[in-house]
């Protein structure tokens, strides 16, 4: 008799990540599943880091519904889960007379969907805001709803909230296919062996379409990855303080270039779609195709204040929308299909994906109670996932405290984005355990900066070493196969 | 035979491009030398190349696993290999203080091994 | 080891610049001298150089890296410098004020006379940025590379390519095939080499490791390690030539494409840069635009030997000293004016005792409260009554004015301070 769970989330990304947050508050026996060694490895930490206002996506859409339902939760979410966040608002930028009209289109559009606050403000208004704007700007649009934050604490912070309510994580555990009663789901299948469970959601990013067709559901579905790549700029040569989005095309938001948390601007993404859903790979070409876009909004942007690149793979479906008289064929699937029994099934979430994260998982909630679910409450369920010092952002004062209190959080490890060891240590002993070099990367920004690690990585290998119990030859970057090192120096085999 | 050919004198920083005339044994002429040491260079270059060799040989209870090691004067090159694969057999005990020797006359060659650094022991 | 409130000399950094300007401050008679630095043990980046090669100027000596700084940190130390060491400075203040953080001294809070900064380099990474491809383990700079080797007993791969013809990355294609290692290739993208010939020689040469000029990675291979990196031929505008692509299976790509001054901490004091360099704009005693703070090494440029580094570092110390000292005569001779008794405040704040000896000086203040009667008004030393007058009554909305002369010079000279106060009779 396998291990049995009320509801078996398949997926570690955002998306499940904030399901199993949101399931948390009921009496239910939850576990996560995630195939990688931590979780968020997928879209949900290679993204623009934009939550969305909600004009882009067509009137009528779950794409536009989950967006507009998401972006007013926002405020409370981050402050509950300690995600950091601001409402900053965002621009569409029009360049030259023949891009004005298609602001108005889009303010209309934003109105249609529920979007509050929008105008569109001068050119003159524009180069105000943002010296840094291509002098040739014509006007632009203005959502003051919309916001960034940071991508990489949105799955961890979930991730860590429903562990502190209950919810089981089992990290490099994949899922492997159902197992079925008739045309009901009673377990499934891992790596790990098997689990039994009542239900299970279907959160798997890129790969939803393998998890369904095991099901049988949606034959016809397809997720094709559309690889999008970004640059990161030296905040010290260039600071854009805003979130500056071209004029639309028929197939993409375009290039953009924004302000992050961190005080780096990036530039991003290009799309182009491929066939392998593992190939993150940076192309020589695509790196010259976001210069031209980064260009036509920031003419004074330059290659050489790069300090890293990166590609993210949107999950990029073919489901058509299911509201009468809207002609779209790639929204979101955010189901409980009739074909089987127990199953929730989330399809196709590409961007806002990241912003309509939390909706969806209203949503889900929602379909399990329409579906007869009891959902009952857990009277101690606690929504506040507290926060973890962060020593760069503390005055000297309490950073001193800090250091009385805990010594370790007095040595800087990484001194471009001065993270500390006590820092790294409550990340490897937290809810969920740090154990790679991204893993501690993704939670603290440690060699994020420009020396990009070259100073860090050895301290922070030896206190991974450390704190883990086991020889550095052990560490990883990101799990099995990605060992930094190979041998001690003086053991030359063969 | 007389030939002419390039070499790199790397006595100092300058590291001169001479242009040596020699029949094999003897050397003939030396140009293009900055100081009169390139032709010194050549000559045993010729006759008996060397090279200073910096290493490291593991320690043991000292502040760090490895010692940082040098030969007290340029070794034959053609035995280099012979001394690396030496040093790596060799482990030592902290504490340890700079010149100290390491090996004694390594490889038979008059050319001992000395410590670059002192290496304290690890305390705590 | 107790630590003062207040030093003479601080230095930033204990690599060749740090310790040559700790020891000169110390023979140039700085009392009180400080070495903060961020790494457990003195020394700087030649801790990790173990080829020889240091010193051919300054000690007429073929010294390989530990063994020159040994020969410093010998040295500071008999001259009892102080050092904070595991300790890694986070602001500096135009008044020098120094705060630093670290796991065994705590909160550091000190104010330095003058600072020495002698941070060093770090390397350039800019090159990885563009370098399309995969992001697996793997990939590392030379410089973190040789402190893996070298130091901490660990090789971070078994095949190699190296990007990049600079000193650090051929040495380290000869200490990686000394222990053992394989390394398939240097690439470089100029049509020439940028490190020392002689490097090339004693280095690639003799190891038949090829060096490629005007070649550059096009790509890295690999999910989870680095599995191969794609070469390729480059014009003279870097741009890769097409059908010149090779793959060159390896496991680690290192990348040694150059050294930039470590500044970080120069321009939170408010030093002014240098576009050029990257390092401090510095007079002809390594004094930068905020007076006081002194710089030496490769924080300013980057050297390409270490005994021109020692130089400076000299250099830097002595001017640091004496400013240090002239600081000291000035805290001697300046003594703080203090609000005593119903005094709101004294204007000049602080008293040059040997004005005195020439001239008079007029303290101003105002009272806080009213006295509707006859006051004195009295200066005071620690222990005595330097002068006094009478007034008839003080009010907040008018100033009062008391005015010390030539003749209270001796009594004023042995004082550390002086209060002036309101005394009801
Ligand atoms: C280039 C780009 C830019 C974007 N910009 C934005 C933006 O600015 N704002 C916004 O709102 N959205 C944005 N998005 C969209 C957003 O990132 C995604 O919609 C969101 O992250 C999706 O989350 P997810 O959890 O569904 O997917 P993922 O984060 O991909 O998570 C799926 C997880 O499932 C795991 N998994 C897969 N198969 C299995 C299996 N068999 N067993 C176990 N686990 C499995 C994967 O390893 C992965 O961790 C962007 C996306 C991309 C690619
Ligand atoms: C990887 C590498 C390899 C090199 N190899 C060679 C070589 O083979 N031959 C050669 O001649 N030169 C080499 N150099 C150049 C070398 O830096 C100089 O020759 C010499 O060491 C410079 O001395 P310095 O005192 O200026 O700096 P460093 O020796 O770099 O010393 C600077 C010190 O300051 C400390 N520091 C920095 N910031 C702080 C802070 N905020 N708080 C506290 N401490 C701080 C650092 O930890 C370091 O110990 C190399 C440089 C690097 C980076
Ligand atoms: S010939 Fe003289 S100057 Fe030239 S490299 Fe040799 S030693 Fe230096």
């Amino acid at each position: 008799m396998p291990e049995t769970y009320d509801v078996i989330v398949i997926g570690g990304g955002a998306v499940g990540c904030m399901v199993a947050r949101f399931l948390s508050r009921y009496r239910l026996s939850i576990l996560l599943i995630e195939k990688e060694a931590d979780i968020g490895m997928g879209a949900s930490s290679a993204n623009s880091a934009i939550i969305h206002a909600g004009y882009d996506p067509l009137p009528g859409t779950l794409k536009a519904k989950m967006n507009v339902a998401a972006n007013l939760m926002w405020d409370t979410l981050a402050g509950e889960l300690n995600i950091p966040f601001e409402r900053r608002g965002d621009y569409v930028v029009a360049i030259g007379p023949k891009e004005l009209p298609k602001l108005e289109l889009l303010l209309e559009q934003g109105r249609r969907n529920g979007v509050p606050g929008m105008h569109i403000i001068s050119a003159e208004e524009m180069r105000h805001r943002e010296p840094n704007i291509n002098p040739d700007v014509s006007g632009a649009l203005w959502a003051p709803t919309g916001g960034i934050c940071d991508p990489f604490a949105i799955s961890i912070a979930a991730a860590e909230n429903a562990v502190q309510n209950g919810v089981r994580i089992l990290l490099e555990t994949a899922f492997e296919d159902f197992i079925m009663d008739g045309k009901r789901i009673v377990g499934i299948k891992t790596n790990r062996g098997d689990f039994g469970c009542r239900w299970a959601v279907n959160a798997a990013g890129l790969y939803a379409d393998v998890v369904m067709h095991k099901a049988g559901v949606r034959p016809e579905f397809k997720i094709t990855p559309r690889r999008g790549e970004y640059c990161i700029l030296d905040r010290a040569e260039i600071t854009v303080n805003n979130v500056l989005f071209p004029v639309p095309s028929d197939i993409s938001k375009g290039i953009l270039v924004t302000a992050t948390l961190h005080g780096n601007t990036i530039v991003g993404p290009n799309a182009q779609d491929i066939e392998d859903k593992e190939d993150r790979a940076v192309t020589y070409d695509g790196l010259g195709e976001l210069w031209d876009g980064a260009h036509k909004l920031v003419p004074s942007l330059s290659p050489r204040h790069v300090i890293a690149v990166f590609a993210g793979l949107r999950a990029s479906g073919n489901a058509p929308c299911e509201t009468p008289g809207v002609d779209y064929n790639h929204d979101f699937i955010i189901e409980i299909p009739r074909e089987v029994q127990g199953l929730v099934n989330l399809g196709g979430i590409e961007s806002p994906g990241l912003t309509s994260a939390p909706a969806i998982a209203l949503r889900v909630i929602e379909l399990l109670k329409e579906a007869g679910e009891k959902l009952e409450e857990k009277p101690d369920w606690q929504p506040i996932r507290p926060p973890r010092p962060r020593f760069r952002d503390l005055p000297h004062e309490e950073q001193k405290r800090l250091i009385a209190l805990d010594p370790r959080y007095g040595r800087i490890v990484c001194r471009c984005e001065m993270v500390t060891e006590g820092e790294i240590v409550a990340e490897i002993h937290a809810p969920i355990p740090a154990r790679t070099y991204d893993a501690i990367k993704r939670r603290t920004w440690l060699g994020t900066g420009r020396c990009l690690g070259s100073f860090d990585m050895p301290r922070v290998v030896d206190i991974l070493a450390q704190e883990l119990g086991v020889s550095p030859l052990a560490i990883t970057k990101k799990g099995p196969g990605s060992e930094f090192l190979v041998r001690p120096t003086k053991q030359v085999e063969g | 035979m007389e030939t002419t050919e390039k070499m790199i004198c790397i006595t100092c920083p300058k590291g001169c491009t001479l242009e040596v005339t020699h029949d094999g044994q003897t050397v003939l002429k030396v140009e293009g030398s900055g100081c009169k040491r390139g032709k010194d260079y050549v000559e045993r270059e010729l006759k008996d190349p060397r090279r200073m060799v910096a290493s490291t040989v593991r320690v043991r209870g000292g502040t760090h696993p490895l010692l940082p090691v040098y030969t007290s004067a340029p070794f034959p090159k053609p035995r280099i290999q012979e001394l690396l694969a030496e040093l790596r057999k060799i482990e030592i005990k902290a504490p340890v203080k700079m010149g100290e020797v390491v090996l004694a006359d390594a490889l038979g060659e008059g050319i001992d091994i000395l410590a670059s650094r002192d290496m304290p022991r690890m305390t705590g | 080891m107790a630590l003062k409130d207040k030093y003479d000399v601080v230095i930033i950094g204990s690599g060749p610049g740090g310790l040559a300007a700790a020891i000169s401050a110390k023979k140039y008679g700085a009392e009180d001298v400080l070495i903060i630095e961020r790494d457990v043990e003195l020394g700087g980046i030649l801790l990790q150089c173990i080829h020889n090669g240091f010193g051919v100027e300054i000690f007429k000596e073929d010294l390989p890296g530990p063994s020159y700084a040994q020969r410093f940190i010998n040295e500071a130390m008999l001259l009892k410098v102080e050092a904070l060491l595991d300790t890694m400075v986070l602001d500096i203040t135009p008044q020098r004020r120094i705060f630093a953080s670290s796991k065994i001294n705590g909160f550091v809070d000190i104010q330095a006379r003058a600072i020495v900064l002698a941070m060093g380099c770090r390397e350039r990474t800019r090159a990885q940025v563009r370098l399309p491809g995969t992001r697996p383990a793997g990939v590392y700079t030379a410089g973190t590379a040789q402190r893996w080797v070298n130091v901490e007993g660990y090789m971070p791969g078994k095949r190699f390519v190296i990007l990049g013809s600079g000193d650090i990355g051929m040495i380290m294609a000869r200490r990686l095939t000394f222990e053992g290692a394989k390394v398939e290739r240097v690439l470089e993208v100029m049509p020439y080499l940028t490190g020392l010939t002689r490097n090339y020689v004693q280095c690639l040469l003799d190891y038949d490791i090829p060096l490629q000029l005007q070649h550059t990675v096009k790509r890295i291979l690999g999910h989870q390690r680095v599995e191969a990196i794609e070469a390729v031929r480059v014009n003279e505008k870097w741009e890769p030539i097409p059908g010149t692509e090779e793959i060159i299976p390896c496991d680690t790509l290192l990348l040694s494409v150059g050294l930039i001054p470590e500044n970080e901490l120069s321009k939170k004091a408010g030093v002014q840069l240098d576009a050029l360099t990257g390092g401090p704009v510095v007079d002809n005693n390594f004094e930068t635009s905020v007076p006081g703070i002194f710089a030496a090494g490769n924080v300013v440029h980057v050297y390409d030997l270490v005994d021109w580094v020692t130089e400076a570092g000299l250099a830097a110390g002595k001017s640091a000293a004496r400013f240090a000292l002239a600081e000291r005569r000035r805290e001697i001779r300046h003594i703080p004016l203090l609000a005593g008794h119903n005094v709101r405040y004294v204007v000049p704040h602080e008293l040059d005792k040997q004005t005195l000896m020439e001239e008079e000086v007029r303290l101003q203040f105002r009272v806080k409260q009213p006295v509707e009667e006859p006051v004195w008004v009295e200066v005071h030393s620690e222990n005595n009554l330097i002068t006094r007058k009478s007034e008839r009554y003080v009010r907040p909305g008018e100033m009062v004015t008391i005015v010390l002369t030539p003749r209270h010079y001796e009594e004023v000279e042995r004082a550390t301070s002086l209060t002036v106060s309101i005394v009801e009779r």
